[in-house]
């Protein structure tokens, strides 16, 4: 896999959360920082991100979450994609309280973004999920 | 780069309706290359009758509303479509959002991907046969292929589907920009999409009429018949079914008519000339960056040569070569 193509990567808002100002700046950064960006939108659920990541062959997958449910749905999510046989780096944003980071990351996810990251970081913590989920 | 073997298997795996294999060499095709050829002579070996549907028209005017509809209707009548959705790269950063996804509902009878345009080297005239040829061979059916109509490449390998689709909305200008060439041209089913907004009574009159001028300037030669008008309002589904139909009934003119086998040549001679291009172009700026070409630049700086001899020049030297 060529480092100069352009990173796919799939943004979604997994379950019932209305809040996607966030992830609508984040796919704008993304995009500046060089990558393509699929959006899929509102309400969306594991499966379905699991159906988009094939069809898109994404080379890694953001999801937001701002309603508390990222105990729940950030581990589903991670499992969905193992399950489908798919290593994707799973990156999580939104309002994700200090004490449920580590938690996230042992269940599978790769990154984990609050609200003060700044645009770099976004972009450089996007890129070296995928890399190293490429080694 | 991925083996021969490697893709064979991959492809094997896509026949057989494995998604994600044929996700991986969607992005294989798109890189183009080697691989890319490959990957595309082995769905050309195996071939494919798919429908391929061209739908283009202004940003916001609805076509992945409509394109999401018509998934919809397809898979629910039986039918297996993909869906090809192009949007822009940004020229500054390489990166781009694609959003049309949003719009359509997923299943697993459906295969849509997001492509993005890469670049103006005429990649997406080659990447997007390939693409074409893949769910072709995959035995998706109808292949809908969806462009914002901006741009040479997207107008062309739009214009050069089977059917091809020209969402119009109200607010997008009066009988002027109807008039204005490129997009309306290429039509052969014209769909007026947000038919409960006010002026969609007016986009469809200057439709018609820009249409009714088609006798004098050739609309109908050049596509064969006047296209039909179909009103939708893609949000709630209305006119959807008519599309369909309309789209279903182009095709079977083309059929009895012999036309079908001329389109299709055309989109091969758009795609054997992409391929062409590229070529070309890598090897010429090969010579200009190399020795020869330098050469050459430094006598017609210094003077001592007219720029029409150092093309000759160089343009033999090409010919010499062996590359044309």
């Amino acid at each position: 896999m060529g480092n100069d193509e352009p990173i796919r990567v799939v943004l979604a808002k997994i379950g019932l959360d209305g809040h996607d100002r966030g992830i609508k700046v984040v796919a704008r950064i993304l995009r500046d920082g060089g990558m393509e960006v699929i959006y899929l939108g509102l309400r969306q659920t594991a499966d379905m991100i699991v159906a988009a990541v094939e069809q898109e062959d994404a080379d890694a997958v953001g999801v937001s979450l701002h309603n508390g449910g990222h105990l729940t749905l950030a581990p589903r999510l991670v499992q969905a994609l193992r399950d489908a046989g798919m290593e994707t780096p799973v990156v999580v944003g939104g309002i994700i309280p200090d004490d449920d980071v580590q938690p996230l990351h042992d269940n599978g996810v790769a990154v984990v973004l609050g609200p003060g990251a700044s645009a770099d970081e976004v972009v450089a913590s996007v890129r070296q999920a995928v890399l190293t989920s490429r080694t | 780069m991925r083996s021969t073997d490697e893709l064979k298997c991959l492809f094997d795996e896509a026949i057989a309706g494995h998604r994600r294999s044929l996700g991986r060499l969607l992005t294989v095709v798109e890189r183009g290359g080697q691989a890319a050829a490959a990957v595309n002579d082995m769905a050309h070996a195996v071939g494919g009758n798919g429908h391929v549907i061209g739908i283009t028209g202004a940003p916001g005017s609805g076509k992945s509303t409509v394109t999401g509809q018509m998934l919809r209707l397809l898979v629910a009548a039986g039918a297996k479509p993909a869906v090809l959705a192009v949007d822009p790269s940004s020229p500054l950063t390489g990166g781009a959002i694609l959003g049309d996804r949003l719009r359509m509902d997923d299943g697993p009878d459906s295969f849509i991907r997001s492509m993005a345009t890469r670049g103006q080297s005429g990649g997406l005239a080659v990447a997007v046969p390939a693409a074409v040829r893949l769910f072709d061979a995959c035995g998706y059916n109808p292949i809908i292929i969806e462009t914002v109509g901006v741009g040479q490449v997207e107008v062309d390998i739009t214009g050069a589907a089977d059917t091809c689709l020209v969402v119009v909305a109200p607010g997008w200008g009066d009988a002027v920009q109807a008039n204005k060439a490129g997009l309306l041209e290429v039509a052969d089913v014209f769909v007026v999409n947000k038919s409960d907004t006010p002026g969609a009574k007016d986009v469809r009159r200057d439709l018609e009429f820009m249409l009714d001028l088609g006798h004098v300037s050739g609309h109908e030669v050049r596509r064969g018949s006047r296209p039909n008008i179909v009103n939708t309002i893609g949000i709630s589904g209305v006119g959807i079914d008519e599309v369909l139909a309309e789209a279903a009934k182009h095709l079977e003119r083309l059929a009895s008519d012999g036309q079908l086998a001329d389109r299709r040549k055309r989109r091969i001679a758009i795609e054997i000339r992409s391929h062409l291009q590229q070529q070309l172009a890598e090897t010429v700026d090969a010579l200009i960056e190399g020795p020869v070409g330098g050469a050459h630049i430094d006598q017609v700086a210094n003077g001592s040569m007219r720029p029409s001899e150092a093309v000759q020049a160089l343009y033999s030297g090409l010919d010499d070569g062996g590359c044309l």
